[in-house]
């Protein structure tokens, strides 16, 4: 007998006492935990489905269910731990390759955490944001070497494009086909009343979202999916898409079955084709190969885009920055390996990559080593979680932060970590039309806005603290950040100071 | 006609004059073209290029229904992510002719590079289609999603082989046909060969005629039933590969 040896993650638990039968958990579970046998009047549960989604926890009118891990232990063993045996059985059984989603679960230390902030006590006071001015907007893209004005004080230097952000946050890459058209309009709206940015991935634009070009960055990857003149021009920059955090070095691939007839239109292949993104894009072999599609996307957006390059953060990325920015990138967009994806092989997504922290600081130093750091923007991810993280991040050197997971999270995802499994309770990572309906982007989006105004408060608060008025004054000043339970390579790679130094 | 002398020009300074140029007149010609890049990049409908000399890179790239004769070599990326029009080349063509190409035309007179027609694609009525004189590198029609590829392995020595190695690598949409038969171990585990039908002769014979006539060429001894077909074995190769966490 083939006995499967797969075990639940979770277990549900329905109190009896409070359940009236009402039967919405039945309802709303797309992964078919919940059923109800009408002969016996009983509800049951297959734990082995549940993903932990807590969809049917909220939706419970009567609060009636909680999750819990499941209850199995095996033999005690630091080494043999359950989930390492769980996933030789499932390989076992399939032969299969580990697909994961979100974020790299292994226990890597979150630098954010290990670096403290500085505030001004006595001498250069502190400045209150809710009393005075206090600038939180950035301008992506390159800056001239000098500004030169003619004898009337009249600005003659040529400013190229820059996009102009209110707040340094810019929603990550998501792709139509990953994420549901719902929660791209959500993100498209939020970037709309914020004037921030949303990023269409890889997929290409859907139609309907063309009204919110002023916030969107368009994106070209390997697959060229949805990639048109009047697509190059619909956003106002353009990203090429090398690497993603979460998987450095590997492709992307959305199966067949995720592409319906509004994802074909929009990615403009056909319906039930599976979009494979390959690993490199098969035009770009060298630097040189790089600068020929920064400079045939200038060409074809009358040099009115600035182009960004998105690589991930990886061990030699400091060099592969300076060649990104010699090839004529007007930002670099660096993506962490804590940072989220669709999917990802799970042995590449918990084991490939560098922290963003350690990514973002080599390269701005390298930058300005060489004299470059004026040519292009800096823009990380992968992850930031709070506001905190944001105003490390750019004291260490960034020009802003894209967030993607946290956006997500925002919109109601409770990081089940299955969005390759496209059965998202939550209506974003799925295109099931019964599912994406539950994401109501006239609702959702204002949370979005709430969390980023909350944020962009927050920073205003910190900013202040430091006595800084303008976000501009922080960005690569290490001088305001001191490491925490770190070691001498650490802080010497960090360029920063022990706390009490 | 307007006539564009392109000698030491900045391909910029080139791309952007024929721009200009092309509000008022819609048929142009390059003389003297050596190596600048982009040439008729987005170019839209109605609008008709001829380009004397050496093409460069992307040429074409993102074009848009534009149609570009070219009397010479086009180098490398000739019609990357393309949408429409129509490419006649008189001579060579370098590597990854019509990346990502998802609608129109390209021929070319003699041979091409290595990795042509990756990631062709196509979608409803936009069917892409490469036309290959001669013979063509290694990784024909990598990744090909949609759209045709024919190699016609014109004016090749005994020991000159129409297709190099690894054809159709990764294939998962598009078809290919390439005259005469091959070795089946040039060709990617993801594609089959499969027998011609009707309208598979009928679409040989039509494209055959365009690159005669283009090419002005007596190409009537050619048998249509002495190509080859070559299919993606499914529009889903890797759907097998994974196991959910």
């Amino acid at each position: 007998m083939n006995l499967n040896f797969n075990f639940p993650d979770f277990e549900v638990i329905r109190d009896e006492k409070k359940c009236n039968k009402c039967k919405l958990c039945v309802l709303e579970c797309s992964n078919k935990v919940h059923s109800y046998d009408d002969k016996k009047n009983v509800l049951n549960v297959d734990n082995l489905k549940c993903v932990n989604c807590h969809r049917c926890v909220v939706i419970c009118p009567l609060k009636a269910l909680i999750i819990k891990k499941y209850p199995l232990e095996f033999k005690k063993s630091a080494n043999w731990t359950p989930l390492a045996i769980k996933e030789i059985y499932k390989q076992s059984q399939t032969g299969g390759v580990l697909l994961s989603s979100m974020t790299n679960s292994n226990n890597f230390p979150i630098y954010w955490d290990k670096m403290l902030l500085n505030a001004s006590q006595v001498t250069n006071p502190s400045i209150d944001p809710l009393r005075e001015p206090m600038e939180t907007k950035v301008m992506i893209g390159r800056k001239p070497k000098k500004l030169e004005f003619n004898s009337k004080g009249k600005l003659v230097t040529e400013i190229p494009p820059q996009v102009e952000l209110n707040i340094p946050i810019m929603f990550s890459a998501m792709s139509y086909g990953a994420i549901s058209k719902n929660t791209h309009e959500a993100l498209a709206r939020a970037s709309s009343e914020l004037g921030i940015c949303y990023n269409t991935g890889e997929g290409g634009l859907n139609r309907d979202l063309y009204k919110y070009g002023k916030n969107t960055i368009v994106q070209v990857a390997s697959g060229r999916f949805g990639v048109h003149k009047g697509y190059l021009n619909a956003g106002v920059a353009i990203e090429i898409k090398i690497g993603q955090g979460a998987k450095p070095g590997i492709g992307g691939h959305l199966p067949g079955k995720k592409v319906g007839e509004d994802v074909s239109s929009t990615r403009m292949i056909p319906v039930g084709s599976d979009a494979i993104s390959p690993a490199p894009h098969h035009d770009i072999y060298s630097i040189e190969d790089l600068r020929q599609l920064i400079f045939s996307l200038k060409e074809v957006t009358d040099y009115k885009k600035p182009v960004f390059v998105k690589i991930a953060a990886v061990h030699n990325v400091p060099a592969i920055a300076s060649g990104i920015v010699r090839a004529g990138a007007d930002a670099i967009v660096v993506d962490g390996f804590r940072g989220g994806t669709g999917a990802a092989p799970t042995r590449v997504r918990d084991n490939v990559g560098i922290p963003i922290e350690f990514a973002l600081a080599t390269i701005d130093q390298r930058l300005r080593e060489e004299g470059l750091r004026n040519q292009a923007s800096l823009l990380v991810s992968g992850t930031i979680r709070n506001s905190a993280d944001i105003v490390k991040a750019i004291a260490l050197g960034a020009d802003a932060v894209c967030i993607g997971s946290a956006a997500l999270v925002a919109l109601g995802c409770h990081m089940c970590q299955s969005c390759t499994t496209g059965k998202c309770n939550w209506g974003i990572a799925t295109q099931e039309p019964e599912l994406v309906k539950r994401l109501n982007p006239d609702i959702m989006y204002k949370r979005l806005v709430n969390l980023i105004l909350a944020w962009n408060y927050e920073i205003q608060e910190m900013l202040g603290g430091m006595g800084i008025n303008a976000i501009d004054s922080l960005r690569g000043n290490r001088l305001m950040l001191r490491g925490i339970d770190l070691n001498e390579k650490e802080l010497e790679i960090l360029g920063i100071n022990y706390v009490g130094q | 006609m307007k006539i564009i002398d392109a000698s030491n020009m900045y391909y910029r300074d080139l791309n952007t004059m024929i721009d200009i140029e092309t509000l008022n007149e819609k048929n142009i010609t390059v003389k003297n073209v050596c190596g600048q890049r982009y040439i008729g990049r987005g170019l839209s409908s109605g609008v008709k290029i001829k380009v004397f000399g050496i093409a460069g890179n992307d040429m074409a790239s993102y074009m848009n229904g534009a149609e570009l004769e070219i009397f010479g070599n086009a180098q490398d990326a000739l019609g990357n992510t393309m949408n429409s029009g129509k490419i006649v080349v008189h001579g060579n063509a370098g590597d990854t002719l019509g990346y990502a190409m998802r609608g129109g035309q390209i021929y070319v007179e003699g041979n091409v590079g290595y990795r042509v027609g990756i990631h062709m694609k196509e979608y409803k009525e936009m069917k892409p289609i490469i036309v290959v004189g001669g013979k063509a590198g290694d990784f024909l029609g990598e990744y090909m999603a949609g759209g045709a590829i024919l190699v016609l392995g014109l004016n090749l020595d005994e020991n000159e082989d129409i297709i190099g190695k690894f054809c159709a690598t990764g294939m998962h949409g598009g078809v290919i046909y390439l005259r005469g038969k091959q070795d089946l171990y040039k060709f990617g585990k993801e594609a089959v060969k499969v027998e011609l039908e009707d309208s598979d002769t009928s679409f040989l014979k039509k494209h055959i005629d365009v690159y005669a006539k283009g090419f002005d060429k007596d190409l009537t001894h050619i048998d249509v039933n002495s190509f080859s077909k070559y299919l993606a074995i499914n529009k889903n190769p890797y759907s097998n590969m994974y196991c959910l966490y």
